[in-house]
């Protein structure tokens, strides 16, 4: 079958115009991950050339207690992390959508700190979370409560963390609040006709309708905080007493520390897997709760 | 901070012929118990930056003093030339600038000519590179971060600023998908139109899909901005010499050297921030407006 001039030459275009992506897909993604595949499988401390050693470094990993640690802390965080973001924004999503004067100056207010996160805000956060001088611990305090060691006590340095990220999720909002607008007034309408009142609407209305939008979110979310550790690395460094060494966090550290590039790799494929186990588990899940319109 | 979840449509519903007045005062406490949970969210989300800015203007030694006061006796403006003079920030800023400004012109360029063949140029490789492309963006960053490292060093670009543009010249997958999202939204009688005329790709591109595109284009150079100011692992890993450093290395030599000098690394945040806000406060409009349309409205 051949094909006419035309369609040949809209396919040349088409390769012209991805040529960008193409050649980063070759040398800054798949590429990449071909070698890195192939460095887990091998010693490599950057002055010899890669030495290849089979499952040496799997047989290693499963044994390292330290990548236990990671992956428990990793799972935890993530996990906190996505659902309280997931929680808070939906949250802040439904209140940001009442009709009401001023709400877009609110918008912008709500959204700003996750444009703004970043080395600065960590730094931000190092302060408000400190356990005696901090504005979280102050407030606590107001209501008489002792407030804990937040980064520096090693069972509230996850709970912190959790904290300072669910002040940044704006995107996970935005998105909530584009849902929310594609919900039927109409099914509203009914269910207040019905009588029903606002808890059993947004039980039984806006969850359902809304349910793709918070699988979306939460999936993106927590495949996003299982990676999560360049704030991590610059405000606890894994600490205290390994508490928050995650496992994005230990790859750095075998890479550009111990400069093991080999065991780096099969701990990045570790953490690989683990993102894949929870997308998986996530969408199987997904079929008890989550509703799609049949159209 | 536990937030009350409100109905999400509090607005049009009193249809019931109930009593006008009653329905009138059930209105008002909604709306009245709306504006306060939102100012509560408000201040959750502002007040660590209020926070950060009062203790950026007291005088050393008052950091520390409890109860903590929100209002400082003496407002220490000196902290913030002080605190940006104490390292060479000058010479962070303009690294910072090269390597952002860069980073930007990269991700335009190289997600916008993507963005459109994957939008409106068919060929039998589309369908297979598109669901490749999105196959990537579930890969974990640390997947890639040995191997690129490799490369860099092999070709001899450690401590330079290569590194942290060059792979945005070559495309970022969740740019080329959100633009491709908002460039499929546009009625394709437009293009079909220009093709009649006699108009080129580039021309079409240039012409209708850029200029109708401002919200999805403006997301993409907001989160490009701040995906390369903030950046702290890369240049970590890349930069050796302190006269490369950009903000946020400098950010972490100055935690290291002033670490109980609260104020004056508030200042430094401070400092360090004002562009993200000033830029965001400038496109928020289309920002919003375009994450809302380019996040979900081509799912």
């Amino acid at each position: 079958m051949a094909a006419s001039p035309l369609v040949r030459r809209e396919a040349r275009r088409f390769h012209l115009f991805a040529l960008p992506w193409t050649i980063g897909f070759v040398f800054f993604t798949g590429g990449p991950i071909i070698v890195s595949l192939v460095l887990s499988f091998t010693r490599y401390e950057l002055l010899s050339a890669p030495e290849w050693v089979g499952l040496d470094n799997y047989v290693q990993l499963l044994r390292d207690p330290d990548f236990w640690v990671a992956t428990r802390n990793t799972i935890y965080f993530g996990a906190a992390s996505a659902t309280a973001g997931v929680v808070y924004s939906l949250a802040a999503a439904l209140l940001l959508n009442i009709k009401l004067r001023g709400q877009a100056i609110f918008r912008t207010i709500i959204y700003m700190p996750s444009v703004i996160s970043g080395i600065a805000t960590a730094l931000l956060w190092i302060h408000v979370l400190h356990p005696d001088y901090g504005l979280v611990n102050y407030l606590i305090g107001l209501l008489g409560v002792q407030g804990p060691g937040w980064l520096t006590d090693a069972s509230w340095a996850i709970p912190g963390l959790v904290i300072m990220t669910t002040w940044t999720t704006g995107n996970a909002m935005i998105i909530f609040l584009a849902g929310l607008q594609g919900v039927p007034v109409s099914l509203y309408e009914a269910a207040h006709i019905d009588g029903a009142g606002w808890w059993s609407r947004f039980r039984n209305v806006t969850v359902p309708m809304m349910s793709p939008v918070i699988f979306f979110n939460l999936v993106v979310g927590f495949i996003g905080s299982l990676q999560a550790y360049q704030l991590i690395l610059f405000m606890t460094d894994g600490g205290p007493a390994n508490s928050t060494l995650v496992l994005g966090l230990y790859v750095y550290r075998y890479a550009f520390k111990y400069f093991e590039m080999g065991y780096a790799s099969t701990i990045a494929w570790a953490l690989f897997f683990l993102v894949i186990v929870f997308t998986v588990i996530q969408f199987g899940l997904a079929r008890r709760w989550v509703h799609y319109e049949v159209k | 901070m536990a937030i009350k979840v409100l109905p999400a449509q509090a607005r049009p519903v009193e249809k019931r012929p109930a009593a006008p007045a009653q329905a009138e005062r059930i209105r008002r406490v909604q709306r009245l118990t709306a504006y306060a949970l939102l100012v509560l969210a408000s201040a959750a989300s502002l007040l660590p930056l209020l926070w950060m800015l009062t203790t950026a203007l007291k005088p050393a030694g008052a950091v520390l003093e409890f109860p903590p006061r929100f209002i400082p006796d003496v407002f220490t403006w000196s902290n913030f030339p002080d605190a940006w003079m104490s390292l060479p920030f000058n010479t962070f800023l303009v690294n910072s600038v090269v390597v952002t400004t860069l980073s930007i012109v990269g991700n335009l360029i190289s997600c916008i000519l993507p963005a459109y063949a994957f939008a409106r140029l068919r060929s039998r490789m589309r369908g297979m590179a598109f669901t490749l492309m999105l196959g990537t963006m579930m890969i974990p960053a640390q997947v890639v971060i040995v191997p690129r490292f490799l490369l860099f060093s092999k070709l001899d670009l450690v401590d330079t600023f290569w590194p942290l543009f060059l792979p945005n010249f070559f495309g970022t997958a969740l740019y080329i998908f959100l633009l491709r999202q908002f460039f499929t939204t546009i009625p394709q009688e437009l293009v079909e139109a220009a093709r009649i005329d006699g108009a080129g790709e580039l021309r079409i591109l240039w012409r209708i899909m850029i200029p109708l595109s401002k919200p999805a284009i403006a997301t993409v150079t907001l989160l490009s901005f701040v995906g390369a100011w903030g950046e702290y692992i890369d240049p970590l890993i890349y930069l050796r010499s302190t006269e490369n450093y950009t903000i946020p290395l400098g950010i972490s030599l100055f935690r290291g050297q002033y670490s109980d000098d609260y104020n004056l690394m508030m200042a430094v945040s401070i400092l360090a921030l004002v562009p993200v806000i000033v830029v965001f406060l400038a496109a928020q409009k289309y920002f919003i407006r375009g994450i809302m349309l380019t996040g979900i409205a081509g799912r």
